[in-house]
């Protein structure tokens, strides 16, 4: 199966076809998604699309559910991994 | 303008078999999910993809049907007017109109806090399991699965042939009350053979019994975890990557209750109610599967088929279906009974444990307030993006409360779905 490239805070990652971007960030290394309102890592939690700890931007698209949305060809992602 | 003669919202079993009834007959039949692929959780990854030939077969029919319009990665945000719903998908929106509706919006993991459950590796045990089929790196990982019921034993034998390491599958439910259930399981002889065929990819594994999960332990990420094991005087430590950690299921029932249809909380679980052919207290409004009250796949697909027949007035094929839904529905009565959640669970969240996530609101903030209005106007506990679906099952076990309406839309979004059109 051919592979999908897409960019994660800035690296690139090489991907099958079919995996959402939530795993394709924990298999860029941090599983983190997001900051909560009071500064704390947050990561996955439904992995259904109810609960948004899994929301990112992707291709500056802020507050996307990155459990319900599958990784494509040349996706930019940004997480909360880093402080801003 | 899209008008359909039947729209059903949600493509898990009670959805698929509700949009295969009613394009049957020839008229137009939407079908919208907010995932980009269809089968629901339990058919997750693509009803083609499932061992269960009642998916491959309905999935294949709906696919060649010339009057079914499939609408993925589409959610439902409010109705502008009678018979017409707004959606949004990641990057439209649109107004669909229909005749009549139907309701398959499925179940949610009940998630109760205790220390260190915001802990990223700590997540719902259905999350984890829809997560790895997804591609969520499993692979050699330590995992407890952990929490109250069947759904723990499926989601440990998914992630087991996806290569992760079992540590244990914790269960509150005591004993007693699980045999009972299993005895049970003669009245329903399929059930027994998918127990026993869990039973065989689980060989090895540790199922502790009236056990439950105490807190999670990490510097930055999941570590390990503190369990009470049933009868034990002592906290035990077990290392682990992931905690797959929930208690029973929810059913969604915003939607239905967005457009006004009536429902009742019973057992800690708010239902929506229904008449025989499944038709809810609005008029041409449906709800099948899980919404209705949590029952699992043939219970879903009873009543999605019902409800689907019904609403294209093919009542004489509902009515044959009826014996088949009361008897997944006395099933589903019996699980609920053999999991029923044991009371020191009520007791796990510390002062400075958070309940709702969104807003980072702690036990210590909320366990004064009397209300979920009060709680919400002063704490701001449910008012973040998850619109208290995740804190809500919490606070009513914890507090006796949960949101008292529903608030538009019903999932975030973007002022251009709103203003646009």
């Amino acid at each position: 199966m051919t592979d999908v490239v897409l960019n994660i805070n800035g690296h690139d990652i090489h991907v099958a076809q079919g995996v959402s971007v939530a795993a394709a960030i924990a298999m860029a290394g941090s599983a983190v998604t997001r900051r909560s309102v009071r500064g704390a890592a947050r990561a996955l939690l439904c992995g259904m699309g109810v609960c948004q700890e899994c929301r990112v931007t992707i291709d500056g698209r802020m507050h996307q559910l990155s459990c319900q949305t599958l990784c494509a060809d040349g996706m930019r992602v940004t997480t909360g991994e880093e402080r801003p | 303008m899209t008008r359909y003669d039947v729209l059903v919202i949600g493509a898990g079993p009670a959805g698929l078999a509700a949009a295969h009834a009613a394009v049957a007959l020839g008229g137009q039949v939407g079908l919208v999910d907010d995932n980009p692929l269809a089968g629901g959780q339990i058919w997750r990854g693509g009803p083609e993809q499932q061992q269960d030939q009642r998916a491959q077969r309905i999935w294949s029919d709906l696919r060649a049907a010339p009057n079914l319009t499939y609408l993925p990665q589409t959610r439902v945000l409010y109705a502008p007017a009678p018979q017409q719903l707004q959606v949004q998908t990641p990057t439209s929106s649109a107004t669909l109109h229909y005749e009549k509706l139907i309701l398959a919006t499925g179940a949610r993991e009940r998630l109760l806090p205790f220390p260190g459950w915001t802990l990223p590796g700590v997540t719902g045990a259905g999350g984890l399991q829809a997560l790895a089929k997804g591609g969520y790196p499993v692979q050699g990982k330590r995992v407890v699965v952990a929490g109250s019921g069947p759904l723990l034993l499926a989601v440990a034998a998914t992630l087991r042939a996806k290569g992760a390491e079992i540590v244990a599958i914790i269960e509150q439910a005591p004993l007693p009350a699980l045999a009972r259930f299993g005895f049970g399981l003669l009245a329903t002889p399929s059930k027994i053979t998918q127990a026993l065929q869990l039973a065989a990819q689980l060989g090895g594994i540790p199922y502790l019994r009236g056990s439950h999960v105490h807190s999670a332990l990490g510097d930055g990420t999941l570590q390990s975890i503190l369990i009470q094991r049933g009868g034990a005087r002592e906290l035990e430590a077990l290392q682990c990557d992931y905690l797959a950690c929930g208690y029973g299921l929810l059913p969604n029932v915003e939607l239905a209750q967005a457009l006004g249809c009536v429902t009742a909380s019973n057992q800690r679980q708010t239902t929506v109610l229904v008449d025989e052919e499944q038709l809810t207290s609005v008029f041409g409004v449906y709800c099948a599967g899980e919404g209705t009250g949590v029952g699992g796949v043939d219970l879903a697909l009873a009543e999605g088929r019902i409800a689907g027949l019904a609403a294209t007035r093919q009542l004489t094929a509902a009515r044959q279906l009826y014996g088949e839904r009361a008897r997944w529905k006395k099933f589903a009565a019996r699980l609920e009974r053999a999991f029923a959640l044991q009371p020191e669970l009520l007791k796990l969240a510390g002062d400075d444990t958070i309940v709702c996530r969104c807003e980072d609101v702690c036990h210590s903030e909320l366990r004064t307030h009397t209300s979920w209005r009060s709680a919400k106007l002063q704490t701001r506990c449910g008012m973040g993006p998850c619109q208290g679906r995740i804190c809500g099952g919490a606070t009513e076990l914890l507090y006796g409360w949960r949101p008292d309406a529903v608030r538009m839309p019903i999932s975030p979004a973007r002022i251009a779905s709103i203003i646009d059109d």
